[in-house]
């Protein structure tokens, strides 16, 4: 029978109170959100934090909106609310794409997009995604909330621009019409850590690609991004050779390593597949393309059917 | 043909979350235990202080090797006829091995505890390949054997090497090739453990245990502890799925009971999951090399086999006595071969013991996959269709009974029927049509096809037995007053539905209802002697008990039908579930009137002692012989390396069904297992003996997700031997289905020229394979 070292409870009531909290209890309090990464490593005394401080009640954390040219996305989003936002999804079917493969029903419902990404594992689904997309994460400490992009967010295995007693509360995500994006990703079984994944997002401009982000993960990515693929894609027609480039170069720059879920030779190699696969798709749902059954409008996909408009919490 | 679909009388519990599992028994007093394990695969244990953990409030003892030492009991026979450390003295020989146990008030106090013990090791080197095991330089593992100087377990071999080898020398075609069964887990969702409650008063040790073969436990107890056997009650409450893993006693067992002892009080102790998958019985990990000895027009002449087993630190493989490498030797499969021979060699290495578990009929299964792999390699050799190749050598229905060139004697079959019946189902030629139109656009499909036979129902007491433990099972009937019956059986149910089946039997042998029928089992006190529950053998052995016992309750029933009926029993006939006289129906006595009246004044025959009652002991005269056919088509991304299975379409062969429903049932969780087995499930170890399979992040058990929808067909062939015609099914589909699967894949690989990949086919292990670089499964990735 698993069970975990003996800890203090706490239940935050604020964003404020979290914050006092976790300076009254110092570097070893943890933050619980859906909880679905630190209670396993507690059971298995991997992590044996002296307080765990629930800000599952913060529900100002939980909402999903477009606030100006940003889609906000509130830390305590579950993966299911994600998957389920049309709001979301329509502008950036990389959501769609990406929550539908992490984990399974049940570890959606309860797990978290700020958890995910404050977790910092490097075979992160999210971390791939929020990058690709070029968020922007929103930190709020004693003195009030800063804001660090997604690029900067990780400083390495394990480790977020997070301090100790600061707390994730909202990515921000810009909008930018003319935008397309998708994830691909390899697993073992659904619901397993990626083999590698790459989401791909294009913005494209009277006919050439005026950005691109490619986001990677499980493949020692470093912020799981690829910039010289993406500097490659700038100013260039979208199309099979570019991507197929593209590709190329964003393979070359990873640094995957070996495990049970493959040799970094495979790795590598799906990291280009990957990301030529993410980035046509991407290309085939840029606004304003009718080709892709997934796009938004569509009578037949389901997932699409709310108002652009709609807040969520 | 068979009894008819019936909901399972266990279902209205397991639904509603009313089952009784061990981790459900909690008695007053009750402490909990906790086991340190190894974090070494190989160290010399050099001192165990254990005095922070004794001092940990709520701790009330804390058991080493030495402690057990006192009491004889530091290591314990294995089924093997080998020895196993319960708690480690020397050395440490496994990652996950037991070295102390702690009891406590709670479970979060035992387990605090276990980070107190402060254990010095020695680290030794470790033996994890096992093809370097037999090396000069290898260490020597089992240095506690008496005059062992090397990790060699034993050499063992089967059928007639010299004409085989003759015909090898002859043959127009012969084809080779080394594969790897790796070692997999059969990872039930209960996880294993014990609740030991040890009575100071009335010297009586009551185990509550998820134990396959609780009569079997019961015996070894007694005869480890010299505990007197009728002071001694296994319960084995509901089980969580077994799979042969739940067939051993584990030292965490034998722990629970010491703590019990020591402490006077109750103990309970359940492993976690990682443990579960470390220590306890794993399956396969044969390494062999298989050659096929043909026509050039495709007649299978000879086949030969050496394998290598990986038996772990300890040979703790649950066999028959009689056979080291189980029913290997079965390989020769379905087919009509004139000579067959196959070497076995086991090793020790620096991983947990155990061997046959998983489905897997003592090794069937191995053999299975290495005959139908060997018939693929030999298709390809000779460019001919799989499936063609098969038709030409299966064994002919007249063939039967067939006595194999290893020595076993199958008991009916009609497999061209089956494999024709697979394909008509699957639509064969369409689907080759199909394949050849898509090679032609670059795509990639495979259609992989398995036959196999199995051999269950151990087994015959003059060949098999477990530690001296004859293989047959005994059952009891008693009918009361009103025609209600309680059937007592030694078998134990993980999941097979024995309270219906069982039923079932009862009520159509006595004229009944099934759901009048109760099934008693799983607890040493109220069942007779048995042994248990694995290699597919409760239908084949105890279901013939339970027939067997039922008509001797009819012919009881027949005398007192005649007392009844003033008429001579040998006036009388059953017709239509009763005894009437012959020709008269209308004087037919139901088994309710009958059990009145045989409990009533009515006046009996000279000798006739009333009631209904009766006992009986089952030897099988053979084992019974399922087979099927099994057509898999796949899917395959050459650009990712994914498997995506289709379709697939078993069409099994087990004698009379019981209960149809049970029987898709066993068969639909058997080919998940193929599908889990075939692409995804492996303990590999990396180079210091570290397992890299410890938790269900990295051990994969399938999803509904990988599995298609399946297609079952059936045809119906009752054993002569068995009363009801009935042949087992348990592990058909886990021993048929990982074959079908790899043909597929291998067949989807053809224009890359791949001939063989081994287990499991991840999207790695694919993709290195396309690129002509596989790796070593069962090692770390490199």
């Amino acid at each position: 029978m698993q069970v975990p070292a003996k800890f203090e409870y706490e239940r935050a009531d604020s964003v404020p109170h979290a914050i006092e909290l976790l300076e009254r209890y110092g570097p070893d309090a943890r933050i619980v959100a859906g909880g679905h990464s630190l209670i396993p490593m507690m059971k298995l005394r991997l992590a044996q934090p002296e307080a765990l401080i629930d800000i599952n009640g913060l529900a100002e954390l939980g909402r999903i909106a477009v606030e100006g040219d940003e889609l906000a996305i509130g830390a305590l989003v579950r993966h299911a609310e994600l998957l389920d936002s049309t709001t979301a999804t329509n502008l950036f079917p990389i959501f769609r794409d990406a929550e539908r493969v992490i984990a399974d029903p049940i570890v959606r419902n309860r797990g978290t997009v700020g958890g995910s990404l404050c977790q910092g594992d490097p075979s992160e689904d999210l971390s791939a995604v929020f990058s690709a997309l070029r968020a922007t994460a929103v930190i709020q400490g004693p003195g009030g909330t800063r804001t660090v992009p997604l690029r900067e967010f990780h400083r390495g295995p394990y480790e977020t621009a997070v301090a100790e007693n600061e707390l994730l509360i909202q990515l921000r995500v810009p909008i930018a019409p003319g935008t397309g994006s998708a994830y691909e990703k390899v697993e073992r079984r659904v619901g397993d850590w990626p083999v590698a994944a790459t989401g791909a997002v294009i913005t494209v401009r009277d006919g050439v690609i005026a950005q691109a982000g490619i986001g990677l993960t499980a493949v020692g990515a470093e912020h799981f991004c690829a910039p010289e693929a993406e500097e490659f894609l700038r100013g260039k027609a979208p199309g099979e050779e570019t991507f197929a480039e593209a590709a190329r170069i964003a393979a070359e720059h990873c640094e995957p390593h070996a495990d049970q879920r493959g040799p970094a030779d495979f790795k590598r190699h799906l990291a280009g597949e990957l990301t030529k696969r993410a980035l046509t798709r991407a290309n085939l749902n840029v606004a304003g393309s009718a080709t892709d059954p997934n796009v938004a409008g569509s009578a037949t996909d389901p997932n699409v059917a709310g108002s652009a408009t709609e807040g969520r919490i | 043909m068979s009894y008819g679909p019936m909901h399972r009388k266990e279902d209205a519990r397991f639904i509603r979350g009313r089952g009784n599992y061990t981790d459900d028994v909690r008695l007053p007093g009750m402490l909990y235990g906790a086991v340190l394990r190894s974090p070494h695969a190989h160290a010399r244990v050099v001192s165990i202080d254990t005095s922070a953990a004794e001092a940990l409030p709520k701790v009330k003892a804390v058991i080493t090797g030495q402690t057990l030492a006192g009491l004889g009991l530091a290591w314990m026979p294995t089924l093997s006829q080998d020895t196993q450390a319960v708690l480690a003295t020397d050395k440490v020989r496994f990652q996950g091995q037991e070295v102390a146990f702690v009891v406590a008030e709670d479970a979060y106090s035992a387990r605090d505890a276990l980070e107190l013990i402060d254990v010095e090791y020695e680290p030794l080197d470790a033996v994890i390949d096992a093809r370097k095991a037999l090396d000069e330089n290898a260490p020597v593992i089992r240095d506690d054997l008496e005059g062992r100087a090397n990790n060699h377990i034993f050499d063992w071999d089967a059928g007639d090497r010299a004409r085989t080898d003759a015909l090898f020398e002859q043959a127009d075609v012969t084809v080779a090739q080394d594969m790897l069964y790796p070692r997999v887990h059969p990872a039930p969702l209960e996880t294993c453990g014990a609740v030991a409650d040890f009575d100071k008063v009335t010297g009586k040790l009551t185990i509550w245990c998820p134990t396959q073969a609780p009569h079997a436990h019961r015996t070894l107890y007694a005869m480890v502890a010299g505990l007197p056997e009728h002071k001694i009650r296994v319960i084995s409450p509901d089980i969580g799925g077994g799979f042969g893993g739940k067939v051993g006693i584990y030292p965490g067992y034998v722990c629970a009971i010491v703590g019990s002892i020591v402490t006077g009080r109750p103990v309970k102790w359940m492993e976690d999951r990682s443990e579960n998958l470390m220590s306890t019985a794993f399956a396969r990990d044969y390494h062999m090399h298989g050659e096929i000895a043909a026509t050039r027009d495709g007649k299978i002449q000879a086949i030969r086999v050496k394998v290598l087993a990986d038996h772990g630190a300890f040979n703790g493989t649950a066999q028959p006595t009689k056979f080291p490498a189980g029913f290997f030797h079965v390989f020769s499969g379905s087919y009509d071969i004139e000579a067959a021979h196959c070497e076995v060699t086991g090793v020790y290495t620096n991983k947990a013991p155990g061997g046959v578990a998983y489905a897997c009929s003592f090794r069937v299964t191995e053999a299975v996959y290495l005959v139908e792999r060997m018939v693929d390699v030999l298709a390809a050799e000779l460019n001919m269709d799989p499936a063609d190749l098969r038709m030409r050598n299966l064994l002919k229905p007249e063939q039967f009974p067939y006595h194999s060139p290893t020595g076993w004697e199958y008991d009916s079959g009609d497999y061209p029927r089956a494999l024709r019946l697979a394909m008509d189902m699957i639509g064969y030629d369409k689907l080759r049509a199909e394949q050849a139109d898509k090679r032609a656009r670059g795509e990639l499909m495979g259609i992989g096809v398995s036959f196999f036979t199995e051999a269950v129902g151990a087994g015959p007491r003059k060949h098999m037995d477990i530690l001296g433990l004859g293989m047959a099972d005994g059952a009891e009937l008693r009918v009361h007053p009103t025609g209600k019956a309680v059937l007592r059986v030694s078998c134990q149910s993980q999941g097979q539905g024995h309270e219906t089946t069982f039923a079932q039997i009862v009520g159509q042998e006595l004229g009944i209802p099934a759901d009048d029928v109760e099934v008693v089992h799983g607890d040493t006190d109220q069942t007779p002697f048995g042994l248990g529950t694995y290699g597919s053998r409760s239908t084949p052995v105890s279901g013939a008990a339970t027939a067997i016992v039922a008509r001797k309750v009819r012919d009881r029933a027949k005398i007192v039908a005649a007392a009844m009926l003033e008429a001579a029993p040998d006036d009388l006939e059953w017709a239509d579930g009763k005894w009437s006289v012959v020709g008269d129906p209308a004087t037919g006595k139901s088994m309710a009137e009958i059990a009145l009246a045989a409990h009533s004044n009515l006046e009996l025959p000279e000798g006739v002692e009333g009631h209904l009652d009766a006992v009986t002991v089952y030897n099988p005269p053979n084992l019974t012989y399922p087979f099927g056919a099994y057509i898999c088509v796949v899917d395959l991304d050459p650009g990712t390396g994914q498997v995506k299975v289709r379709r697939f379409v078993a069409v099994d062969d087990c004698g009379v069904r019981i209960n149809p429903m049970i029987v898709e049932g066993q068969i639909h969780g058997g080919l998940a297992d193929g599908v889990g087995m075939a692409l995804m499930q492996v303990m590999a170890f990396d180079e210091d003996g570290n397992h890299l399979g410890a938790s269900f992040m990295d051990y994969l058990l399938p999803t509904s997700m990988e599995c298609p929808s399946w297609e079952l067909g059936e045809t119906v062939t009752p054993s002569p031997t068995h009363p009801i015609g009935a042949k087992g099914v348990g592990e058909s589909a886990t021993v048929g289905s990982p074959a079908a699967v790899v043909n597929a894949v291998i067949d989807a690989l053809g224009p890359y020229g791949v001939r063989h990949a081994d287990m499991p086919l991840t999207p790695a292990n694919v993709w290195r394979v396309i690129n002509g670089d596989p790796f070593r499964t069962d090692l770390a990735i490199p």
